[in-house]
């Protein structure tokens, strides 16, 4: 199958192997650990799949942010999005 | 009594085949417009790394801006008339008697219609020349003309979205009408509350949750609109009715600038992603609160 259409690149690659063994690796967490929801500083019941969802949302905007009001030296915000990240995890 | 729930795991695969079919519909084109939002492309499938030029490029882009301001006027236009107008006719409807179901049914039709019908249609009915609406704005002494003015254009893409979907605003608010108790108007009346007082504090709390759909679905849908403004105008007179939708069409399918226009995509995409997360998260707590 010719999949040259789909323009593949190592760099993209690597990022959707990332978030799908993130995928896979919290859908083995939750059948080992099965975790409640929880309600956060949001005041809404969320899941870990919930948390990981905002997480990567948040983090996107974040890279658009700073991509768009500082310059292209995106690791800042890559660390900036770790922390938010880990933020969300704890108290949302 | 407790309800025992048997989990058997094999049920997933039931789910299977709606997940190869969002595989293929959704998730492969999206990682196929993350690949292309990276790198310049040309004819022949040959492709060179960029990073994220593109994205830098898009969000730097006055076009952007522009199109972007354009789309938030008309989304907040819409939502300011749709919403009071529909309550309004929501509250003017009869309750019961014949007249309901002739009243649901003249309520429905805008919504049975084809987008590209919709467009066509307001199309010819606003045409200076020999469009009903046309000849009758200028027949008042009013010069208009949507193909060249872009007050003209403005107007009527409101004026057609306004006619298009408030009904669904009408049916939304109408359904959470007559959902009320008739106890809460008797209590009403004995307690000599006016008109208004009945709106304010019981048909309008007793509506929440069915504007916040109403509201939500709107605020999505006018984000997203495509095909009316592109059949009406085709995003003129020069770029005054460009919405977002238009102006990625234009980029990926009249420049043929792959690049951006996957690099936009995926802005707009996220711009509705996180509206959708709002309009789910709102959906689930009032669903929890009931």
């Amino acid at each position: 199958m010719n999949l040259s259409w789909m323009a593949w690149t190592p760099a993209t690659a690597a990022f959707f192997i990332v978030i799908g063994l993130t995928l896979v690796g919290m859908t083995i967490w939750q059948i080992l650990a099965p975790s409640e929801e929880r309600v956060g500083i949001l005041s809404i019941p969320t899941t870990p799949g919930d948390r990981l969802f905002l997480t990567l949302l948040g983090a996107a905007y974040i890279h658009l942010a700073w991509l768009g009001l500082v310059g292209p030296d995106l690791w800042w915000a890559f660390g900036i999005s770790v922390l938010y990240g880990l933020a969300v995890f704890r108290w949302v | 009594m407790t309800l025992d729930k048997t989990v058997n795991n094999r049920a997933w695969f039931m789910v299977l085949p709606v997940l190869v079919l969002v595989a293929f519909n959704a998730v492969i084109p999206l990682m196929t417009v993350v690949n292309y939002s990276v790198q310049e492309s040309f004819a022949g499938n040959v492709f060179f790394f960029e990073g994220s030029k593109w994205f830098e490029q898009v969000l730097h882009s006055e076009r952007f801006h522009a199109a972007l301001l354009r789309q938030l006027a008309f989304t907040a236009t819409i939502l300011a008339i749709e919403i009071p107008l529909g309550v309004g006719i929501a509250l003017t409807m009869p309750r019961k008697g014949p007249w309901v179901s002739v009243c649901l049914v003249l309520m429905a039709l805008p919504l049975l219609i084809p987008w590209n019908v919709v467009g066509a249609i307001w199309n010819i009915f606003a045409l200076p020349s020999f469009g009903l609406l046309g000849r009758a704005i200028n027949g008042l002494g009013i010069s208009y003309n949507f193909t060249r003015d872009a007050g003209d254009a403005w107007f009527t893409l409101v004026l057609m979205d306004v006619w298009h979907w408030t009904s669904l605003v009408v049916l939304l608010a109408y359904a959470g009408l007559m959902a009320i108790p008739n106890a809460y108007y008797q209590a009403a009346k004995i307690d000599g509350a006016s008109r208004w007082a009945v709106f304010r504090y019981i048909q309008l709390p007793k509506m929440r949750r069915v504007l916040t759909i109403a509201v939500l679905l709107r605020l999505m849908d006018s984000f997203m609109i495509y095909t009316e403004p592109f059949v009406l105008t085709g995003g003129g007179p020069g770029n005054s009715t460009t919405l977002l939708s238009i102006d990625l069409v234009k980029i990926a399918l009249g420049q043929f600038d792959l690049g951006p226009a996957a690099a936009m995509s995926l802005i707009y995409f996220l711009m509705v992603l996180a509206m959708s997360w709002v309009f789910y998260t709102v959906m689930t707590r009032e669903e929890a609160r009931t």
